[in-house]
C-alpha cells in the first residue's frame, strides 16, 4: 500500500535472497536485530569500545522487556526483526530528479507554509548542489557558535570529536534501561545532534535554521543529547513544520537535556510526520522519550506542537532535582482522521521549592483520539514545590475522542498541586456566527483553535509560532463540513 | 433590495415560516413583532443563511441575487449582518482582532484593499466611542464573560464597523435597560442612509421609539398577518397581540 511497506516487504526479500550475510564495507546492514548488527553499526561509526559496550547492554536489557500495552493506542503489532536497522546515506539516484516529481499533495502544504523553494527541495529529498543559501548561513552560525565554546554538531561527530562529554552525559537522564523504546534506541540509534554551551555562555541564537537544513538522515532512531553548563542559556527548536518524507514506519528518539546550576533549556518542538491517510494507513509511529535534568535554580522548558503521527508516544519530562528549579511543558496535540496521540509529561519534585508548569491542549479531529496523561510527582523531601496544570480538550465533529489521565503523587505535606481540565467543542454556532461575520468556515475553524491554543503557541519563538499556527490549520483541513 | 416571495422554512421537520412576503427599499426600516414562537427569529436566521433552517419553498431575492443560493458567509460580505439575539461566546480569540479578520474578509470579498491595524485601530476607536463601549471588550475575547447588554452592545459595534447594506436585528433589545437600549438605537440610527436598511425585529414597542420604522409587520404562525406604519406598533402595544385575532381585525 504506502511506500513504507513495500520497502519492508522489499528488504523481507532481501534477507531471504542474501541471507544474514555480515559484509562490513556493504551498504546496507541485514535486516533484523541481533548483537552483531549492533557490532557492524558500531564498527561502521568507529565507536569507542564504550559506546558499543552502552548499546550491547541497552540490547540485552530490551531483550528482557515488553513493548508498553498501557498507552490508550492501538496498532498492528510491530515486527522488529522486518527493520533494517542502518543503512547508509541514500545515493542520489534514488531521490526525486526535481520537484515535478514529488507529490503534488505535499507540494501544496510546502507551497502554503511558505517555504522557499530551495528548502523544500530538500525536504523533500532532492539532491540539491551545495551552493544554496542556508548551509552557507549554517556555517557561518557554526563559526561563531564554536567561537564561544558551543559545541553543536551531530552526535557521531561529537562522539569523535567529544567523546568525554558524550560519555559523561550520555544515559545520564534517560537510562538505556528506562523504558522499552529507550532501550531499542540506545541499542541501535544511529545519529541526531549534540550540543553543549559552556559554563555561563548564553547561545545568541535559537538553533534554528541551522537544525532544520541539518536534521535530514538523522534516521529513525534519532539521538539527542544537549548540555547546558552552569549558568549557561539555550532555546533549541528541533523539528519542522513541513511534512518530511520518510521512509521508516517506526521512530523512537531519545532526547536528553542537562540543564546544570543555573542553566535555561527551553526545547522547542513542532512534529509534523506524515499520519499516514485517512483510513490511518502507512503513517509514522512515533515513540519518543525526551526527559531534562534540572540542576540548583535551573529551568528548562518543553513546548511541542504535535499534528503529524499515526501513532504519537511521548511525555517530555522534568527531573527537578536541584533546589528552586523550574519545569515547564506547553504542549499542543493535534489529531484528525484515525490519528492517535498519548501524550504528556511528567515533573518529578526531588529539590526544595521546585516549581512546575504544564499546559496541555488537546484538539481532537475526525476519527482522532487524543490524551493527556501527565505525572506529578512530589517527593517527601521537595518541600515547598509547586504545580500547576492545566489541561484543555477540544473536539471537533462527534467521532473523535479526548481523553485526560492526571497522575498525582505528591509525598510531602508541603507542597501546592493544582489541577484544571476542561473539555470543549467546536459549536455549530460558533462556526455559524463568524461565517454571518464574513469568515469562511475554515478560517472561522482556525481562528476557534488559534485561540485555544494561544497559551502555548506564545512559548515559542516568533516565527515559529507563526508557522506553527499555518500547520495547525493545514491539519485541521477539512474535518469541518 | 430585498423581496421575500412565499417563503416557507422548517427546522427539525418543522415548518416554521408558512409563506412570508416581504419587500425592503433601500432607506427603510422594517419592524417584525409578533408573539413568541411566531417565527420571528427564524426569519432572521434564514436571511442570514443559517445551516440548521431548511428553506422548503419560496424565493428570496437580495440586491438583484439569488439570496438563497448563497453561503452564510458570502452573504455576509454581500452586506448582509445580523445582530444575534443569543450572541455566541469564542473563547481566546480576541474581539478586535475577531473583527479585523471579519472586515477585511468582507473587503476583500469586495475587491478593497486590507486595512492595516493602524487604520483599523482608528476605526474601532471611533466606532466604540459613538456606541459608548467600554475599550476593555476590544482586548477581551469575543462575548466570553460579557453580560448580557455588553453582548448586544458588542453586536451593534460588529455591525457599526462592518456597516452592512442590510442589518437585521434579532430582539437585539431584550435584555437592556433603557440607557443602553437608546445607545443601542443610536447606532442603528447613525447608520441610517438612503442606500441602506433594517430589519428590527423585537417584542416590544419600546425600541422602537428610538428606531422609528417605516413599516411594522405582525407576524403569527409563520405568517405576514398584519402590515401598517409605525402607528401599528403602538396600536399592538396599548391591545396586544390577541386583538388581531379578534374577528374583523385579522
Amino acid at each position: 500500500m504506502s511506500a513504507t511497506q513495500e520497502t519492508i516487504e522489499l528488504l523481507a526479500t532481501q534477507e531471504y535472497k542474501y541471507g544474514f550475510v555480515t559484509d562490513i564495507d556493504a551498504d546496507t546492514v541485514p535486516i533484523g536485530l541481533s548483537e552483531e548488527v549492533i557490532r557492524i553499526i558500531s564498527a561502521k561509526k568507529n565507536e569507542p569500545d564504550w559506546l558499543l559496550e552502552f548499546r550491547l547492554k541497552a540490547y540485552r536489557k530490551w531483550l528482557t522487556m515488553a513493548e508498553p500495552r498501557w498507552p490508550n493506542v492501538s496498532y498492528d503489532p510491530i515486527d522488529y526483526q522486518s527493520i533494517s536497522y542502518y543503512s547508509a546515506p541514500k545515493s542520489k539516484d534514488d531521490a526525486p530528479k526535481s520537484l515535478d516529481e514529488v507529490d503534488p499533495e505535499l507540494r501544496r502544504t510546502f507551497d502554503r507554509l511558505g517555504i522557499p523553494l530551495d528548502e523544500q527541495k530538500a525536504l523533500a529529498g532532492i539532491a540539491v548542489d551545495a551552493v544554496f543559501d542556508s548551509v552557507s548561513v549554517a556555517t557561518t552560525y557554526k563559526t561563531k557558535l564554536k567561537e564561544m565554546g558551543i559545541i553543536f554538531g551531530s552526535f557521531s561527530e561529537a562522539v569523535q570529536e567529544h567523546p568525554e562529554l558524550v560519555r559523561q552525559y550520555l544515559g545520564s537522564v534517560v537510562p538505556y534501561s528506562d523504558n522499552y523504546f529507550s532501550a531499542l534506541n540506545s541499542a541501535v540509534f544511529t545519529d541526531g545532534s549534540f550540543c553543549y554551551i559552556p559554563k555561563g555562555v548564553r547561545c545568541p541564537m535559537e538553533l534554528s535554521t541551522y537544525f532544520r537544513i541539518n536534521a535530514q538522515n538523522t534516521g529513525q532512531f534519532e539521538r539527542t543529547l544537549l548540555v547546558a553548563d552552569e549558568g549557561a542559556t539555550v532555546s533549541y527548536l528541533e523539528g519542522c513544520t513541513a511534512p518530511r518524507r520518510d521512509e521508516n514506519q517506526l521512530h523512537a528518539a531519545v532526547v536528553e537535556l542537562v540543564a546544570l546550576d543555573n542553566a535555561t533549556i527551553k526545547y522547542s518542538t513542532v512534529q509534523n510526520w506524515y499520519p499516514g491517510d485517512k483510513d490511518g494507513k502507512g503513517g509514522i509511529y512515533n515513540f519518543v522519550t525526551k526527559r531534562g535534568r534540572c540542576g540548583n535554580s535551573s529551568k528548562i522548558t518543553w513546548t511541542q506542537v504535535e499534528t503529524g503521527s499515526a501513532i504519537t508516544w511521548k511525555y517530555p519530562s522534568c527531573i527537578l532535582q536541584g533546589d528552586n528549579s523550574v519545569g515547564e511543558f506547553y504542549s499542543v496535540a493535534v489529531t484528525n482522521n484515525r490519528q492517535q496521540a498519548d501524550t504528556g509529561t511528567k515533573m518529578v519534585h526531588i529539590g526544595k521549592n521546585t516549581k512546575s508548569t504544564i499546559v496541555s491542549k488537546g484538539i481532537s479531529a475526525g476519527r482522532g483520539q487524543n490524551t493527556y496523561r501527565g505525572l506529578v510527582r512530589v517527593n517527601p523531601g521537595a518541600t515547598g514545590a509547586r504545580n500547576y496544570s492545566q489541561c484543555d480538550s477540544l473536539l471537533i465533529g462527534d467521532r473523535c475522542g479526548a481523553h485526560t489521565f492526571p497522575y498525582i503523587d505528591v509525598r510531602t505535606p508541603h507542597a501546592q498541586v493544582e489541577h484544571e481540565a476542561s473539555t470543549s467543542k467546536i459549536g455549530e454556532d460558533q462556526i455559524f456566527y463568524c461565517r454571518q461575520r464574513g469568515l469562511s468556515s475554515e478560517d472561522a475553524v482556525n481562528m476557534i483553535v488559534s485561540g485555544f491554543c494561544k497559551e502555548v503557541f506564545r512559548e515559542l519563538p516568533m516565527e515559529f509560532a507563526v508557522e506553527a499556527q499555518k500547520l495547525l490549520g493545514i491539519s485541521l483541513e477539512g474535518s469541518v463540513g | 433590495m430585498l423581496e421575500i416571495r412565499d417563503l416557507h422554512a422548517s427546522v427539525g421537520g418543522n415548518e416554521i415560516l408558512r409563506g412570508i412576503s416581504l419587500s425592503v427599499k433601500p432607506g427603510e426600516v422594517h419592524a417584525i413583532m409578533g408573539p413568541n414562537g411566531s417565527g420571528k427569529s427564524t426569519l432572521a436566521r434564514v436571511l442570514a443563511g443559517h445551516p440548521d433552517y431548511e428553506v422548503t419553498g419560496g424565493e428570496v431575492t437580495y440586491r438583484g441575487e439569488d439570496l438563497l443560493d448563497l453561503e452564510a458567509e458570502v452573504r455576509a460580505q454581500r452586506g448582509i449582518f445580523l445582530a444575534f439575539q443569543y450572541p455566541v461566546e469564542i473563547p481566546g480569540v480576541n474581539n478586535s482582532y475577531f473583527l479585523k479578520a471579519a472586515l477585511n474578509a468582507v473587503r476583500k470579498a469586495r475587491g478593497e484593499e486590507e486595512l492595516d491595524a493602524v487604520d483599523f485601530l482608528a476605526l474601532i476607536r471611533q466606532k466604540a466611542k459613538l456606541l459608548d463601549l467600554d475599550t476593555a471588550l476590544l482586548s477581551r475575547p469575543v462575548n466570553e464573560g460579557f453580560s448580557g447588554g455588553e453582548k448586544k452592545r458588542n453586536e451593534i459595534f460588529h455591525m457599526a464597523v462592518l456597516e452592512p447594506m442590510l442589518s437585521v436585528l434579532d430582539e437585539t433589545d431584550s435584555g437592556l435597560d433603557i440607557d443602553a437600549l437608546r445607545i443601542v438605537a443610536n447606532g442603528v440610527n447613525a447608520l441610517r442612509s438612503p442606500e441602506r436598511a433594517s430589519i428590527v425585529v423585537t417584542h416590544y414597542q419600546r425600541l422602537l421609539n428610538y428606531i422609528v420604522p417605516d413599516f411594522v409587520h405582525v407576524l403569527s404562525d409563520g405568517r405576514i398577518i398584519r402590515s401598517g406604519g409605525k402607528e401599528l406598533a403602538l396600536e399592538l402595544e396599548d391591545k396586544g397581540y390577541a386583538w388581531l385575532d379578534e374577528p374583523g381585525h385579522a
